[in-house]
């Protein structure tokens, strides 16, 4: 392991005068922290007292009639959890309890107004019990709640307090993520249910009309009964409209339809690459027929008759209070679900595996050069910036609850409270928010209450960590908004038109500060934009409108690589297919659930799914591929390489990029084998678009251009012998690999590199090791292929008249790095095709050229 | 070695009759090992022409004409207009205003000619009123004029604008048109070769016949242009005359016949009809010095100047060969085969050799059937100078026959094809080097990676 003060920055070659770096060092951001205990320590012993096995998440809710109490854990078996007392925590993490829920009626408003609260993401730990905790804090509505508002929390709990600190920028937008589904979720069945509030209000008021009307003809005007009547009536008509406007507010969500056509898709792909390659318990059959039943309700909604209510509501210990699949739209709260499970499985482990995976991957973002040959393209990996990583691992910006009985003050409570508008976080804010000054007072002075009041913050048992004083922290704090402002928009008026007019549609949500001179107290208070009305007439507030983070700081190209993930989005092959490839019907009635759900995102939803194109996705038909594929191809391929002598000389093949045909009668042998085979194609494309699995027609000239391993029929029929026509036609482009007479036709190969990547005889036993032993492998050929592309003295000519030297200067070249004749055409290949990534990017786009040579084919039998 | 794949009985025809000529996948002297195939068009592709260093067209019996960018592959212009099959197609290049251009003359079938513009994609100038399709072109470059041939002999100016025209009466038209000194023109008419002579007063043109020669047999497959001197024709049943460009003379007269050597009579005895048949000159290419006939699917090359054979190969394919070209010492040879094959003249060894004598026995043959004609009866004491015609190499690709193929010298080597593709063959370490280049090129762009 290599420690951080170890590490030298890497520097540019043309300034190696100033500071003398090791050039065997690893630039800074890619450093694991030493481990923190004594030399001689084990790092593997239990430091801690907990009193549960391993990570979990948990769910819990301050509710309004018994307090804090916990709803659910992630994963759902009471053995994760062990003893550990859930109850207990649940009233440690629910204590600080930060958004003040209030919903009144604010100076200058008649009528109760939503706040659109930030969630609150913060760290905390309880030694006695040996568990600490990243706490992430929402409000969730509830028409019958007090205020309408529900606090929730969702908290990571892991026995390791430098898991929890070290890994916070990602659990934080993690959870983000979680939290934004169950927002979106909520705030549909809150308009829902307001809706149906406002049907039953109507209906009142005609019965209650109705009934006034019979009075006033009984009795008169001005009987006692008809006053009372006309007075309920006042009361239903203030309460319906109300209601209309919080109906309106709630539904006026800004950047909401925008988001949710995100979410929904990326879910939806998260979806199918759990369900595809886990077998987990969520995606089971049952859950989605529940599923399906919510969505018939869903549909009995629109029927719904209304219902007479009295003009006051029940007193607040006699209501049953919603639970929290009930608060939240069923399929938000089931991708929230997935989400979490997603979390929790992704931080699953040490958290030096943690960071090893998360390096490795950082790593793979800075090969983009070369990264295409071989490596599993990461499908989200371009959305959390490398920088992001970096600024974790160097300088934890964490916000960390410090409660020890002492006032705090209000900067750095704040600053806790919402780190996360500091972050790049492409994904964590949604929507130009807006805010009224009124409110901000009003809930600053609120928050400052709770503080002081301080009902829960004696308790020693939760403590501060990390020695990180306020100071540091508010530092760092100004530091980042110093960054930040360098853009920002300082002009009040302007940015407030702005927010009412079209935001920037490239970013996924425009993050918005306030400015500097007024965010100090209020950063964590960040409104949404209740109305175009109502930002209009809060124009004068300083509200800056300016871009995520990452998109400004970061490198161009960064920038670039994400415009191009969201289109790549918008074109990706969409889930439904992958569901119905599936054949579980049950599924692709969920994806049609989900087209349904929410008919606003559903254009572009479906656009996405008619776009979808099954051709050029021979394998999963639609999804990309993984990682976990491409390791469970290491098994076949194990496989073949101890049953076919020749499986050397047929890698040899793939490698130089000769076309190697798999021709067979049985689709699933010929399957098996361009399995086995497929994690030797170089550059294999996301969906495998080099790779034809099973063929059966004959193929054309442009098609050895395309795919680099096919899988052909060997078939009896007029169709067949026409194949076997166009193999032997272009005989000397291809290899021809037969499965039924176990032959291989193909040049001969001579040489060492492959005899170690394929031997028969390796001790490897299992498929993702021996995945990985030629990942290892195909590495560090790639890295010679890259030294010897960029190299140049050997392609420069010397002088005009110089080709013939460049020619020899390349074989020596490669005969100098101990490749034969034959390992020099891979490398040649590798080279090829890095030269024309580099030139052309990573669009597959323009007519390529197909580069052969002329060699002797040998017959290789078993 | 192929048959395992094809499994038992089905084994090609086409591969046991060319195993003698089976050169293997093995080819060292082969530079082409890059190809870049090239789509667009929607039938067969018959006629390549060179605009310039960097540009072709490419036009067929869709009518479509196509210009394509040799480097990289890429589709430049798309020039529709044409409604039925392209019949001849020629580049013009004039100085105008101090700047070379170029323009392309395209006939069709829909009896129209058309002036384009390759560098806009623009038809500037369309002549539909013409009275029968042009079967050829011929630019006068020196005189600022291009002739269209068919049933009528036309002369446009390079505006398209008509300057004179001369009908036939016979029913097939020119065929082929070559230029001569003095502004005669020799163009191929059926059996016939028509001297015309082009009269220039002032600004006036007029066409006139000078002198019909009549000495070949058959119909005329081929007319070309070989030096100043001397041009040659080609008949379809083999006759090759060679003829004085000043005063019209023959200089040469082979009869080429490709007749099977005695003792191999019996196998191939049924073939011999067939044989017949196959040995019009269907394609003549020359640098000055040698003529290459592609007679039938074997070709024959001549020494105009000794006046005397120097190489043949009676099937240097499987099927007639349709185009060829002549380099040095090397020959290239595209045929309905689908193959283009590239041939190299070495010298033979010494005729003492037991191979020879079967050589000899050939040439046997050959000799009686110059006999007739008389002349050329010195050919036997010539015998050592004659060399052989090896295959060094061959590019395959097209599933239907190669129409034509057009070099770029070391830019590569473009075929048209009845498949309706068209591939480029480049030199792929030559490639390989240029794209090197680039890439430094674009990393001190960016400064660095």
């Amino acid at each position: 392991m290599i420690g951080s003060p170890d590490v030298v920055a890497f520097t540019k070659e043309d300034d190696f005068g100033d500071s003398f770096s090791d050039p065997f060092s690893l630039p800074e951001e890619f450093s694991v922290p030493l481990f923190a205990h004594a030399a001689n320590a084990n790092p593997w012993t239990k430091t801690s007292y907990a009193k549960f096995s391993k990570d979990f998440i948990l769910i819990s809710e301050f509710s309004e009639q018994v307090g804090p109490q916990p709803l659910l854990t992630i994963p759902n078996d009471p053995k994760v959890c062990g003893t550990f007392d859930l109850n207990y925590f649940s009233l440690r993490i629910m204590s600080v309890d930060y958004q003040a829920s209030f919903v009144g009626h604010p100076p200058g408003s008649n009528y109760p107004r939503l706040n659109f609260v930030e969630d609150s993401k913060v760290v905390l730990g309880d030694s006695k019990e040996g568990a600490f905790a990243y706490v992430h804090h929402l409000t969730l509505y509830d028409l019958e709640a007090r205020g309408f508002v529900r606090p929730f929390c969702m908290a990571y709990i892991s026995a390791d307090e430098r898991k929890i600190m070290h890994q916070f920028q990602e659990l934080s937008s993690e959870f983000s993520k979680a939290s934004e589904f169950l927002k979106s979720g909520n705030r549909k069945a809150f308009a829902n249910e307001l809706e149906k509030k406002l049907k039953d209000l109507e209906y009142t008021r005609s019965v209650l009309h109705k009934e006034a009307e019979l009075q006033k003809m009984n009795n008169g005007c001005y009987s006692t009964q008809a006053i009372e009547k006309a007075n309920e009536l006042a009361n239903m008509e203030k309460s319906i409209y109300e209601h209309k406007d919080l109906l309106r507010q709630i539904t006026s969500y800004p950047s909401r339809k925008k988001k949710d056509v995100h979410f929904v898709q990326r879910e939806t792909e998260k979806l199918a690459d759990t369900s595809v390659l886990d077998d987990t318990p969520n995606s089971n059959p049952s859950e989605i027929a529940d599923k399906t039943v919510e969505t018939e309700n869903d549909i009995r909604k629109s029927s719904y008759t209304p219902q007479l209510i009295k003009g006051k509501s029940a007193k607040c210990f006699d209501k049953r209070l919603k639970t929290m699949e009930e608060l939240c739209d069923a399929s938000f709260f089931h991708q929230t679900l997935e989400q979490l499970n997603i979390i929790e499985k992704s931080f699953r482990g040490d958290l030096c595996f943690i960071y090893t995976s998360q390096i490795d991957r950082a790593l793979v973002g800075k090969q983009k050069v070369t990264s295409f040959l071989f490596e599993a393209e990461r499908e989200w990996e371009n959305e959390v910036p490398l920088k992001n990583f970096s600024i974790s691992s160097n300088n934890p910006t964490v916000p960390i609850l410090n409660l020890t009985g002492e006032p705090l003050s209000l900067e750095s409570y704040t600053s806790c409270i919402d780190i996360d508008h500091m972050k790049p976080g492409v994904e964590s804010i949604e929507g130009p928010p807006e805010s009224s000054l009124s409110d901000i007072t009003q809930e600053t002075s609120e928050a400052a209450d709770t503080e002081t009041k301080g009902s829960f913050s004696s308790d020693k048992s939760i403590e501060a960590f990390g020695g990180v004083s306020p100071s540091s922290l508010q530092a760092n704090y100004f530091d980042g908004l110093e960054r930040k402002s360098k853009v920002s928009i300082a002009s009040p008026s302007e940015s407030a038109s702005s927010s009412v007019a079209v935001p920037q549609r490239m970013t996924d949500g425009n993050l918005v500060l306030m400015d500097a001179a007024c965010c100090i107290g209020q950063e964590g208070f960040v409104f949404e934009e209740p109305l175009p009305e109502l930002a209009q007439e809060c124009c004068g507030d300083t509200v800056v409108n300016r871009e995520p983070l990452s998109l400004l700081q970061g490198d161009p190209a960064l920038q670039m690589d994400y415009i191009l993930e969201e289109s790549a989005l918008a074109e990706s092959p969409n889930m439904g297919l992958t569901f119905s490839e599936l054949n579980t019907g049950v599924l692709s009635e969920e994806v049609a659930k989900i087209n349904i759900e929410d008919v606003s995102d559903s254009t572009s939803f479906m656009s996405a799914s008619t776009s979808s194109d099954r051709a050029v996705s021979p394998f999963t038909y639609g999804s990309a591929l993984t990682l976990k594929q491409k390791k469970k191809a290491g098994h076949n391929a194990l496989r073949f390489i101890r049953q076919y002598p020749f499986a050397q000389q047929a890698i040899f093949c793939l490698l130089s990029g000769r076309t190697l045909v798999i021709l067979g009668v049985d689709e699933g042998t010929v399957r098996k084998l361009v399995n086995a085979l497929l994690f030797f194609v170089p550059n294999l494309g996301k969906y495998g678009e080099t790779v034809q699995p099973w063929l059966s027609s004959p193929f054309q000239l442009i098609d050895l251009q395309r795919w680099k391993l096919i899988g052909l029929q060997r078939a009896a029929s007029p169709a067949g012998s026409s194949i076997l026509h166009s193999l032997n036609r272009y005989s000397r482009y291809i290899s021809i690999l037969d499965c039924d007479s176990k032959t291989l036709r193909c040049p001969p190969y001579k040489g060492t590199l492959i005899s170690r990547l394929a031997d028969h005889r390796t001790q490897i036993k299992r498929g993702s090791t021996y995945f990985l032993h030629v990942q290892g492998m195909l590495t560090q050929l790639t890295a010679r292929a890259f030294l010897y592309t960029f190299c140049h003295h050997i392609h420069l000519p010397m002088d005009i008249n110089d080709q013939g030297s460049v020619t020899s200067r390349r074989t020596n070249f490669l005969l100098q790095l101990g490749y034969t004749v034959e390992e020099s055409k891979i490398v040649q290949y590798l080279s090829e095709l890095i030269k024309q990534h580099y030139m052309q990017g990573s669009s597959k786009g323009g007519n390529q050229s197909f580069c052969f040579n002329y060699t002797t084919s040998y017959l290789y039998k078993i | 070695m192929l048959r395992w794949i094809l499994g038992g009985r089905e084994a090609q025809g086409t591969v046991e009759k060319s195993a003698a000529l089976f050169i293997g996948e093995e080819q060292p002297k082969n530079c082409f090992t890059e190809m870049q195939v090239l789509k667009g068009h929607f039938d067969i592709v018959r006629f390549l022409v060179q605009i310039d260093d960097l540009r072709f067209a490419s036009a067929g019996d869709d009518g479509l004409v196509l210009i394509w960018n040799v480097e990289t592959g890429e589709c430049l212009f798309a020039l529709r207009g044409h409604t039925q099959q392209i019949t001849a197609m020629t580049s013009y290049t004039f100085i105008r205003g101090g700047t070379a251009h170029t323009a392309l003359i395209t006939a069709s079938s829909d009896r129209t000619l058309s002036l384009w513009d390759p560098d806009s994609g623009n038809r500037v100038q369309n002549i539909s009123d013409l009275q029968s399709s042009v079967k050829c072109l011929l630019v006068l470059a020196h005189l600022d004029v291009w002739l269209s041939g068919g049933n009528e002999l036309c002369v446009w100016n390079r505006d398209l604008e008509l300057r004179c025209k001369m009908v036939h009466h016979s029913d097939a038209g020119i065929s082929a048109m070559v230029e001569l000194p003095k502004n005669f023109i020799a163009a191929a008419m059926d059996k016939e070769i028509v001297i015309f002579k082009l009269n220039l007063s002032g600004s006036d043109i007029a066409v006139m016949a000078m002198r019909h020669l009549a000495d070949h047999q058959d119909t005329i497959r081929s007319l070309i242009h070989i030096n100043d001197r001397l041009f040659a024709s080609g008949s379809h049943i083999g006759e090759l005359i060679i003829w004085d460009s000043v005063d019209w003379t023959i200089q040469a007269y082979e009869h080429i016949l490709w007749e099977e050597p005695a003792r191999d009579s019996q196998s191939e005895f049924k073939l011999n009809h067939q044989k017949q048949i196959e040995r019009s000159i269907q394609h003549m290419s020359s640098d000055g010095e040698y003529i290459v006939a592609a007679v039938g699917s074997g070709l024959y090359v001549y020494n105009v100047l000794m006046k005397s054979v120097v190489a043949y190969r009676r099937t240097a394919h499987d099927s007639n060969i349709l185009h060829t070209m002549l380099q040095r010492d090397s020959l290239m040879s595209c045929s309905e085969d689908g193959s283009v094959r590239m041939w190299e003249l070495q010298d033979l060894p010494l005729p003492a050799e037991p191979a020879s004598s079967g050589f000899f026995g050939m040439f046997g043959t050959f000799g009686r059937s110059s006999k007739q004609t008389g002349p050329p009866a010195k050919k036997i004491p010539e015998v050592p100078g004659l060399r052989s015609l090896e295959l060094i190499g061959d590019l395959i690709g097209h599933s239907g026959a190669v129409q034509m193929f057009l070099s770029f010298k070391e830019k590569g080597l473009v075929t048209c094809s009845t498949d309706q593709l068209l591939i480029v063959w480049k030199d792929g370490e030559l490639q390989s080097q240029l794209r090197s280049l680039a890439v430094f090129q674009k990393l001190e762009e960016n400064q660095g990676l």
